[in-house]
This record gives structure tokens, C-alpha cells and sequence, in this order.
């Protein structure tokens, strides 16, 4: 250290009050039992992003001094609170907290030997979780946003998404949640591939015509994103098997093509409680909601009944224009990526139509319907009839 | 005249339109003209005395059965909607 660093250090130290990481502790304890309302002590860790990473003290906020300047002012905007600096040794904190007086801050402490000596006292620390370096490249335009982030990140990493069909709906859905880097993709489908299904499921291809389109499914995300876990079910949903196929999921996308199935699933997502994002599609049009169990309507207070076959073919009766499930199945995706990270306004209790033709979108709002028999007052999702034998169309 | 909107698969009885306009105060009246005109709607979504459950009506957005039902008022500048439940999703 040379001269002109120690006299600033010793104007520091003049200026800047020091606690010991014990007196941080004590200080930071007795406002915890004093509850939330007298939140006085702010605790800064001023270190770099690599230190940080290692390990920092429960309830600090992060402010390198890099950057202390240009952020310290969003992080703590009432210049009033008692802020605790600290560093790695209790250097860097003492030159910070200079800055801090300097910007207005009335009560700026520098902890003393820094987070070495909290952590050798046996303090507690915690060490957060972090992206590899090569998670952090394939997902920096994710980390660039602030309702993202790296901690949003890690919570798609960690999230599980269910995917009944790998179809029309199901393949853009899950190959753009497979690149968001949702952890977990579990996809149900009993289908071969067509080669009729081209014009429309692009997580299939011509060499695969034949094959399992779940397997399929499985070997165009693992191309993309070898961060992604695929579970495939070979198997059709019905009675026996739904409730243990959602289990392990916090979002279902239903992506299927008859009624059966759609009310199948709505009633065994109310028992479990888990959210249902709905979509379909018809010719050059689509819907698009999301069924949260208990907080918005579900697809029996929307239909009670399902129409009679005439008036619900499917797209191999009817048709559709291929990019539109595309659209769909992308807006399904879209809707999955808020739930999981908590974010934005979920399409609960609202139902979206587009128009391809007209090039529109609008809105209905839906309704909760007390008097409905799977999540009403007095409703019991547990044995309702599914249709499955009224149907003229086929489960799958 | 209100305007009434119908969803693909109606569309049909309708002689293909999108769109079309109907005279009357109230829903029930609104459909009843439509009715005199394309006679097959009827059959689609009303073939007894009550509108069949799985079709949905809004009248300006708002679900009828959260409204007064048939006898939801419906002025001419309003918008009626015809939306059954759509499975397509393969």
C-alpha cells in the first residue's frame, strides 16, 4: 500500500464508524425480533460478483463498489437508515462508506475485518446458487432482464412442465420453453409421426415419420438445450394413470385435441392444484386461457357440457392453418414462463381468441361459477363424467 | 341493429359469415330474428327452450349467464357473441 492509499484509509477510518461482524450480528438480530416494521439497518455487501458468489450474509442486497455509486441510491433510497458496509477485509467497505457520506447517507457503517472474520467467527453465511459460465452465455438475454434475471433463471431451471400432446400445440410450446431453459419437460403421447403432422409440429421431422412422437419430442430438446430434463409417457391419458402423470409438474400445458381428455385433466388438476395452461385451435383461429385451480374459473364453469361431435371436429376433420398453433401453443408458452416466475398478469379469468384472418385478438372475461360441479361450492371434481363415451372422437 | 359474431364452426348456418346483424331489444329476441332467417342456428346451439350448455354467449364481452341470460337487454350498438368450446389442439 502505498502513501496516498494509506492516508485515505486513515481519513476513512477518521470519518466512517466501524462495528465488529459480532456487533453487526447482534444489531441485525434484535431488529429481527423487533418485526418488520422497524427495518433501520441495511446491510450492503460491496464486493465483487465472483466473492458474492461464495457465500454473504443473510439478507444483504448486493452492490459491487464498481457500481456503488450508480446503484446504491436505487437499492437504499431512504438516506435515514443505518447502512452496514462490508467488504471481504473491511477496506473497501471503509472507502465505500466515505462515498455513501458524501451521497447524503446519515449512518454509514464500515464492518471491520470484513466477511473473512464474520465467516471465521462461525456467523452464518449462505452460499447462493449460480449459473455455470456457460449458462450464463446461453441465457444472458434472459439475464439482462430484470423480471428474469439470474435468480429467474435458476427457478425455470428448476422448474417441471408438463405437456399433454406433442402436437400442433404442444411442439412450439415446449421447444421454446426447452430454449428458455425450463429444467423439466415432461411430455405425454401415445402418437407415431404422420407426415401429415409436418405442416404444423416442428419438433418432429421427415426422417422421423413412424417414430414415437414423444421420442421425437425428446430428441429435437435435447439438440437444443442439453440443460433439459425429458420424461417421456408413452401412454394415452385416461382415469388410471392422470393423477400420477401431473404429480411431479407445477404447470400442465393442455395441448390435446378432444373433450375427453380436456375435462379429464381439468378435474384431476383441481384435486392436485395445479394450473392448467388452455389453448386450441380451429382452422384460422384460437383460444387461449389459463385455468388456475380455485383462484379463477376452470374449463367445466367455461363448458359444461362439450358439444355434440358436429360441432367440435378436430383439425384432422377441420383443418387448420398451420402456423397457428404456432401462435397458440408460443402464447401457452409465454402464459407457463409468468406463472413459474410469478410475474406479469396470467390470462386467469380471461379467455383470448385470435383471428388470423382479421389479424385480431380479444378478450372475454370468464367467470368462477359458484353452482359448478367440479370447483364450486359444493363441487367434487373427483368423479365427474368426462364424456369420454358421448364423444364420437377419440381419446388420446 | 346489434352485431352478432359467431365462431368458425357456426359459421355454416349462417351462409359462411363471420358477422352478421339482428333486430331485437333483448338476446332472446336477437336470436329468435337470426332464427326466422337461418333456421339450422337454432338447431346448433338452441334446439330446445334454453340455450344448450356448451355454448357460451357474451353480449359486449360479458358472459350472458353472469348477465341476465335470454333476457339480457342488447341495444343496437351492442355486440353478441357466439363461442362454443373448441378441442383442436394436434
Amino acid at each position: 500500500m502505498g502513501d496516498a492509499s494509506r492516508e485515505i484509509l486513515r481519513r476513512a477510518r477518521k470519518q466512517v464508524p466501524e462495528w465488529s461482524p459480532s456487533q453487526v450480528h447482534e444489531a441485525l438480530a434484535n431488529q429481527h425480533e423487533s418485526g418488520h416494521e422497524n427495518q433501520e439497518i441495511v446491510l450492503v455487501d460491496v464486493r465483487e460478483k465472483h466473492e458474492w458468489n461464495e457465500g454473504y450474509i443473510p439478507g444483504a442486497l448486493h452492490v459491487p463498489r464498481g457500481f456503488l455509486e450508480l446503484q446504491v441510491e436505487e437499492a437504499v433510497p431512504d438516506k435515514s437508515k443505518t447502512v452496514v458496509l462490508y467488504c471481504a477485509g473491511g477496506v473497501r467497505s471503509l472507502i465505500a462508506g466515505t462515498t455513501l457520506q458524501q451521497m447524503g447517507y446519515q449512518n454509514v457503517i464500515s464492518m471491520s475485518g470484513g466477511f473473512g472474520m464474520w465467516k471465521g467467527g462461525g456467523l452464518p453465511f449462505v452460499q447462493p446458487r449460480t449459473l455455470s459460465e456457460a449458462q450464463s452465455k446461453r441465457y444472458s438475454r434472459h439475464l439482462l432482464v430484470p423480471e428474469v434475471g439470474e435468480q429467474g433463471q435458476l427457478k425455470l431451471l428448476d422448474a417441471h412442465v408438463l405437456l399433454v400432446g406433442a402436437g400442433g400445440l404442444g411442439s412450439p410450446a415446449a421447444y421454446y420453453l426447452a430454449a428458455a431453459g425450463v429444467g423439466t419437460i415432461g411430455i405425454i403421447d401415445a402418437d407415431v409421426v404422420d407426415e401429415s403432422n409436418l405442416q404444423r409440429q416442428i419438433l418432429h421431422n421427415t426422417k422421423r415419420i413412424g417414430q414415437l412422437k414423444a421420442e421425437s419430442a425428446r430428441e429435437t430438446i435435447e439438440a437444443l438445450n442439453p440443460d433439459v430434463k425429458v420424461i417421456t409417457y408413452i401412454e394415452r391419458l385416461d382415469e388410471t394413470n392422470v393423477a400420477r402423470v401431473i404429480a411431479d409438474y407445477d404447470v400442465i400445458i393442455d395441448g390435446t385435441d378432444n373433450f375427453p381428455t380436456r375435462y379429464l385433466l381439468n378435474d384431476a388438476a383441481l384435486i392436485a392444484n395445479k394450473p392448467v395452461v388452455h389453448g386450441s385451435v380451429f382452422r384460422f383461429e384460437g383460444q387461449l386461457t389459463v385455468f388456475k385451480p380455485y383462484d379463477g374459473p376452470c374449463y367445466r364453469c367455461l363448458y359444461p357440457e362439450p358439444p355434440p361431435p358436429e360441432l367440435a371436429p378436430s383439425c384432422a376433420e377441420a383443418g387448420v392453418l398451420g402456423v397457428l398453433p404456432g401462435i397458440i401453443g408460443l402464447l401457452q408458452a409465454t402464459e407457463t414462463i409468468k406463472l413459474l416466475l410469478g410475474i406479469g398478469d396470467p390470462l386467469v379469468g380471461r379467455l383470448m381468441t385470435y383471428d388470423a384472418l382479421a389479424g385480431e385478438f380479444s378478450e372475454l372475461r370468464l367467470f368462477r361459477d359458484p353452482e359448478c360441479p367440479a370447483c364450486g361450492e359444493h363441487g367434487h371434481p373427483e368423479n365427474l363424467p368426462t364424456y369420454a363415451d358421448v364423444c364420437a372422437l377419440p381419446v388420446s | 341493429m346489434a352485431t352478432v359474431r359467431l365462431a368458425p364452426v357456426l359459421r355454416a348456418t349462417v351462409g359462411g359469415s363471420k358477422q352478421v346483424s339482428a333486430q331485437g331489444s333483448n338476446l332472446a329476441e336477437v336470436l329468435n330474428d337470426l332464427y326466422a332467417r337461418f333456421p339450422a342456428l337454432k338447431e346448433q346451439i338452441q334446439p330446445e327452450e334454453n340455450l344448450s350448455r356448451f355454448i357460451n354467449v357474451y353480449v359486449n364481452d360479458q358472459d350472458v349467464r353472469y348477465l341476465q341470460g335470454l333476457e339480457t337487454l342488447v341495444g343496437p350498438a351492442d355486440t353478441v357473441i357466439l363461442l362454443p368450446a373448441m378441442a383442436g389442439g394436434r
